[in-house]
């Protein structure tokens, strides 16, 4: 029986199961995971108590059967980086735990303007109307009927590191630069949309508006998003979190995270922006002479290094310093890296994939010697962009436009090794 | 040698070439009006219960009509908890005041010191507040609270009757303090 097993399988030959096989399944398994069933039951009211890592940590996992399957995985007991709830309208990604360049869904950094909806996705439709051939409607099956299309893109709040424009305030890289996260967005393109609803060609804006207790909407202009917007139903292989929009959200990539509507139910075409309270009291940005620029959408290249960083001590010896890059109008080029607050720059390694409007992972090794220094990391895009310091930056924009700022990050590192945020 | 070479890559060209011409003429139809067949028309009612936008053009705004005077009763029930008594006080965003100060060192941006269109307003005011209960007051209550607002900013008197006729032709101090974006603005080191 048990050499049957090894040489075919449970399922045999013809990929179903006999009744001898599954009785021979079930046998199996009961013998196999007795131990592991049982220990699993005991243990199972346990892991809600406080501290479960030493409760369900044996001494030897060689000498003791492992755990079951799960319906839905969960990350390891002993891994404790979460968003930090910035208000009741957004929580930081904890970029200083990430690697690689893609944020877990869970660990996405939000932004809503008047909480998270709860919607069924079977009640859920996508009006398009005004300057369109008839008014149209779509339900999600609609939606995910159409020629599919995915791509990795960050998405970046506008107001990201906005308390630095007074002052080095952030005392962590999730604290500076948590309003920013990387995912695989997966729907329908905006312009198939479009053009399967019959677009006006005089049309050339278009307001999209959420579904939620804000119906949060955005004016934005045809021409610029036409090519790359796209109307997103799956994040990262599976549908939407809740809280990026399920179960539509709209995704401009390189443009300013409130662009990217979530809980998407409506797209109105016009001849002129809307104008509403969200591209005119706010998203505008203030310069020192009164006036405010409008329309500032894209989210210009940026950098911060995460290890080592804000919050973290290190010691003397070898580490790697690494860090994200990332560009609203296209690919990290290069990224450079100085340990004497700006004097001199070492060429950083781009870590692969280095795609377009998406984080970018940036790594250079280095040895510690207990000295007092300043660390700094900025980049440069495709378009030629560089990143720019902080005084050059607010030479320009003053202090008090709240968005946008994208000056180069500088963590000083004490003589104990413990990492803070200065202003250099 | 080379001849042999030359056919396989005639061939091979003409192939794709062909292939390219039968694959164009698939998508060809899916990319005209409707050509998906997916979705529906959107019915009348289906339109009017969600396009509640208004233009600055005044395109939008529903029939109805409210003055300052009827709209402070309602701002100190519904608004003044988050606003503060006069709009002033917070805790959330301030909506009275700060004339003169966008130029300074602490800017004070309100409806009246900021807000370019009084439309957006009405807008604003109809489909997002009161916080707990958005889309909840009707369209007098929305010009009522709208007057009350322009008017403790010193832009309307308090007697002006504010409605789909008149609200769009206000004319607010800062509607020329915006302009296009420059970026990138920074000068290379």
């Amino acid at each position: 029986m048990t050499k049957h097993l090894q040489e075919e399988g449970p399922s045999g030959g013809d990929g179903r199961l006999d009744a001898e096989d599954e009785s021979l399944l079930n046998r199996r398994s009961l013998l196999a995971g007795t131990a592991g069933l049982v220990g699993a039951m005991l243990m199972g009211p346990m892991r809600l108590a406080a501290d479960a890592t030493t409760e369900i940590s044996p001494e030897d996992p060689t000498r003791v059967p492992g755990a079951t399957p799960t319906a839905y995985g969960q990350r390891s007991v002993f891994e404790k980086a979460v968003r930090i709830p910035r208000s009741w309208w957004s929580s930081l990604t904890p970029l200083q735990d990430s690697h690689g360049i893609l944020t877990p869904s869970s660990l996405h950094f939000e932004r809503h303007h008047n909480g998270v909806p709860t919607i069924q996705p079977a009640q859920h439709r996508l009006l398009v109307h005004g300057m369109v051939d008839q008014p149209w409607t779509f339900a999600m099956e609609d939606l995910k009927r159409f020629p599919s299309v995915s791509r990795l893109a960050f998405i970046e709040c506008s107001g990201n590191s906005g308390a630095e424009w007074r002052g080095p305030v952030g005392q962590t890289a999730q604290h500076t630069h948590g309003l920013t996260s990387t995912s695989e967005w997966t729907g329908v393109a905006l312009k198939t949309v479009l053009q399967e609803v019959g677009m006006n060609s005089e049309a050339s804006w278009m307001l999209a508006e959420g579904g939620d207790a804000a119906a949060m909407t955005r004016s934005l202009p045809l021409v610029s998003i036409m090519e790359e917007a796209i109307l997103c139903y799956a994040q990262n292989g599976e549908p939407l979190r809740p809280e990026q929009g399920y179960p539509l959200r709209l995704l401009v990539p390189g443009w300013e995270g409130n662009t990217c509507i979530k809980w998407l139910r409506r797209l109105k075409l016009g001849r002129a922006p809307f104008m509403t309270r969200e591209e005119t009291s706010q998203y505008t940005d203030l310069m020192p002479d009164g006036t405010a620029r409008q329309f500032t959408m894209v989210m210009e290249a940026k950098s911060v290094i995460t290890s080592p960083s804000g919050g973290q001590r290190i010691q003397p010896g070898f580490l790697e310093i690494r860090g994200l890059a990332w560009s609203g109008r296209g690919r990290i080029a290069s990224v450079e890296v100085s340990t004497d607050a700006g004097r001199s720059w070492r060429q950083a390694a781009l870590q692969e994939p280095i795609l377009p409007k998406c984080h970018t992972r940036f790594h250079l090794s280095w040895r510690w010697n207990g000295e007092d220094v300043i660390l700094q990391s900025r980049c440069l895009d495709d378009t030629g962009y560089r990143q720019p310091d902080r005084t050059a930056l607010v030479a320009v924009r003053g202090v008090n436009s709240v968005y946008h700022y994208n000056a180069i990050q500088s963590w000083h590192i004490a003589a104990d090794g413990k990492v803070s945020n200065v202003h250099a | 040698m080379r001849n042999l070479l030359r056919n396989i890559l005639t061939v091979a060209l003409t192939t794709i070439l062909i292939a390219g011409i039968l694959w164009a003429g698939g998508p060809a139809d899916q990319e005209q009006t409707h050509g998906y067949g997916l979705g529906r028309p959107a019915t009348d009612q289906e339109v009017k219960a969600w396009n509640i936008d208004v233009a600055p053009t005044g395109e939008g705004l529903p029939a109805g009509q409210g003055t300052a005077k009827q709209g402070a009763a309602l701002f100190a029930v519904r608004c003044a908890t988050c606003h503060g008594p006069t709009g002033k006080e917070g805790p959330m965003d301030r909506l009275i005041g700060g004339a003169g100060t966008l130029a300074s060192q602490h800017p004070i941006k309100t409806v009246g010191s900021y807000w370019p269109y009084a439309t957006t307003l009405y807008d604003y005011v109809h489909r997002a507040m009161p916080f707990p209960a958005p889309q909840s007051l009707s369209p007098d209550e929305v010009y009522s609270v709208v007057a009350w607002l322009l008017y403790q900013n010193g832009i309307i008197a308090e007697d002006t009757v504010l409605d789909a006729h008149s609200l769009p032709g206000i004319s607010m101090p800062n509607r020329r303090g915006f302009s296009p974006d420059p970026r990138p603005d920074v000068p290379k080191p």
